[in-house]
């Protein structure tokens, strides 16, 4: 029970995430790898902050912040100076392992008896439950992991929604537009360039948010913690996708929660099973490999099907 | 209103300076159109007529030349921000609409070509009825598929969206690079009707480039021929409307002989001289 409900939160905390890598990856085509640095880059600001004595809500905002800061300036390098796409964010995600590692000053920042949005979060679910731990289903489950649970889904929640009201708005609609027929919106006068940027400052801010929230729900900032994060996120849109079967933005952004969420679920269940967690990075890889080459193969076998079946009638026609 | 609605003035574009690419696109080309003109552009393949166009609309900065419209000097203006005073529709369909949006999202999109984009709702209640009226004016039944993403109509019914969405704001000028060639016959005779109807209910001032002797020959009140980078001939008022798709072809090829006779002209004095 543990096991799921720690899973389930950290599915939440990353569906963040993934819905930031959505709106570089799928939005825009743009294959951003900054998201590598700035998801290390929101849960370091947390950190340093809280163990300042910060405010959590503002220590969370700032590191939001700091990671759209990050994203637009991936966006004004490849806008800007002509740079390409994938080698902008590579520049900017190796820019930030240093950054990182200066705002914090050591490679991990413990966050153990600080006040935090899970302490918070506990202290709230303390209040209202009057207990410390609850009896759910038959499982004692402690209150601490039940209020981080609840707060991560209403958080999560909360940001999806803004997220499709934004993509209803006059921004929104030419920002996606953007990302769909640059010629067009163009020509509907729209700058492209400043949509780029506005667009990968979004994904990156979610990406920090992401981080600050995990940072605090683990208990430490690791300036590790961001590698192989946006091949994390991708598999997560992918599940998204084969589960909503849809293009429409709202059924998409339901589809990166719901992806995310599964995709920590199944991780967590082959940990337990006995996978070897540094073999974890390898699998999602090659689980993403085979989720975009799968389709491509599926394709080229129906087209060849087709083909012969086309040949065999044209062969009958023939005959009669 | 003073002056014609565009003037462009001498303008000059090599696409490839110095490489082996080189392409003198725009080699001066002066034009004057009055205010709710109909302008068709025609030429040989590689005449500059599509260029032209895009001069005009900003997708290339100019060598040099100066391009006013409405008395405003647009030269150095970037193409979003021309935008606000140009429609345009492209000659490949797929161009003009963006295809996993719905149609009216598009349509939303175009609504608000050139102004500021914010956070007010994309589709409003009343925006929405304009839309269910306009489009349904077209006579394609489309208004009741207004939530369907725009990639899944024809290419003649994207195009006539296309052309809905440069005029939904009355531009200053409306440009058309040959809109219909990339249509079936039935697309491309609905394209060239709303596109008349268009112009005409509007009074909108429009250059269309055109491959299609029959269209240069029926449309517009001006004719504007394009060779080598240059205008040739500009046929207006009572002139214009005399021209048949037969005088169009006997200039083609009048220039074509002129051409062969400027290569074997060439070719006489390389033997002489060289």
């Amino acid at each position: 029970m543990l096991l799921l409900i720690g899973a389930l939160t950290i599915g939440l905390i990353l569906a963040l995430l993934a819905l930031g890598v959505f709106i570089s990856f799928r939005i825009f085509e743009f294959p951003d790898i900054t998201a590598d640095g700035s998801i290390t880059l929101g849960a370091a600001i947390a950190a340093v902050l809280l163990v300042k004595h910060v405010n959590p809500v503002v220590a969370t905002g700032l590191a939001a912040a700091a990671g759209a800061a990050a994203g637009s300036l991936t966006g004004v390098i490849h806008t800007r100076f002509h740079i390409n796409r994938l080698l902008s964010g590579i520049l900017m995600m190796t820019a930030l392992y240093s950054i990182n590692l200066r705002v914090m000053g050591k490679s991990n920042v413990p966050l153990l008896s600080e006040q935090t949005l899970a302490s918070d979060a506990e202290r709230a679910g303390i209040a209202v439950l009057r207990t410390a731990s609850v009896n759910l289903f038959r499982w004692d489950v402690s209150t601490r992991d039940l209020s981080a649970l609840v707060c991560a889904l209403l958080v999560v929640t909360a940001v999806a929604l803004v997220l499709y009201a934004f993509f209803r708005t006059d921004l929104g609609t030419a920002m996606q537009a953007a990302g769909d027929n640059q010629q067009m919106i163009r020509a509907l006068g729209v700058n492209v360039e400043n949509m780029i940027v506005l667009g990968l400052a979004l994904s990156n801010g979610l990406v920090a948010l992401a981080g600050a929230l995990l940072a605090q729900y683990q208990g430490f900032a690791d300036v590790q913690m961001g590698i192989g994060m946006v091949v994390w996120g991708l598999a997560s849109i992918i599940i998204g996708e084969s589960l909503v079967r849809t293009r429409q933005i709202g059924f998409l952004i339901v589809g990166a929660v719901m992806g995310s969420v599964l995709f920590r679920l199944l991780v967590a269940i082959a940990l337990r099973g006995g996978l070897n967690p540094n073999d974890l990075k390898l699998i999602t890889a090659a689980f993403v490999f085979a989720a975009l080459v799968l389709p491509q193969l599926l394709a080229r076998t129906t087209a060849r099907s087709r083909r012969a079946r086309d040949r065999r009638q044209d062969a009958a026609a023939e005959m009669a | 209103m003073t002056g014609p609605m565009l003037q462009i003035s001498g303008i000059r574009k090599t696409f490839g300076p110095g490489t082996a690419d080189e392409v003198r696109a725009l080699r001066g080309v002066d034009l004057q159109i009055d205010e709710g003109s109909f302008v068709i552009v025609i030429g040989t393949n590689g005449s500059g007529k599509s260029t032209l166009l895009n001069a005009v609309a900003g997708t290339f900065p100019l060598d040099s030349g100066s391009i006013l419209l409405d008395g405003t000097d647009i030269t150095r203006w970037p193409e979003h921000k021309r935008a606000r005073m140009i429609g345009r529709v492209f000659q490949n369909p797929f161009s003009g609409t963006a295809p996993t949006m719905s149609i009216a999202q598009n349509l939303a999109l175009a609504a608000r070509r050139g102004r500021p984009r914010r956070f007010g709702w994309a589709l409003k209640r009343r925006l929405r009825d304009e839309l269910r009226d306009r489009v349904g004016k077209l006579g394609m039944t489309l208004q009741d598929r207004l939530d369907q993403p725009i990639g899944t109509l024809s290419g003649g019914q994207r195009q006539a969206l296309t052309l809905l969405m440069a005029s939904w704001l009355r531009p200053k000028i409306l440009l058309l690079d040959e809109h219909t060639a990339a249509l079936d016959p039935k697309g491309a005779d609905l394209v060239v009707r709303l596109s008349e109807e268009t112009i005409a209910r509007d009074r909108l001032t429009a250059l269309m480039v055109t491959h299609s002797m029959s269209q240069a020959a029926s449309l517009g009140d001006r004719l504007v021929m394009m060779h080598r980078g240059r205008v040739i001939h500009d046929f207006r008022g009572a002139e214009k409307q005399r021209l048949r798709a037969d005088d169009l072809l006997a200039r083609f090829e009048d220039v074509r002989r002129a051409d062969r006779l400027d290569e074997s002209a060439a070719a006489m004095l390389r033997r002489l001289y060289v």
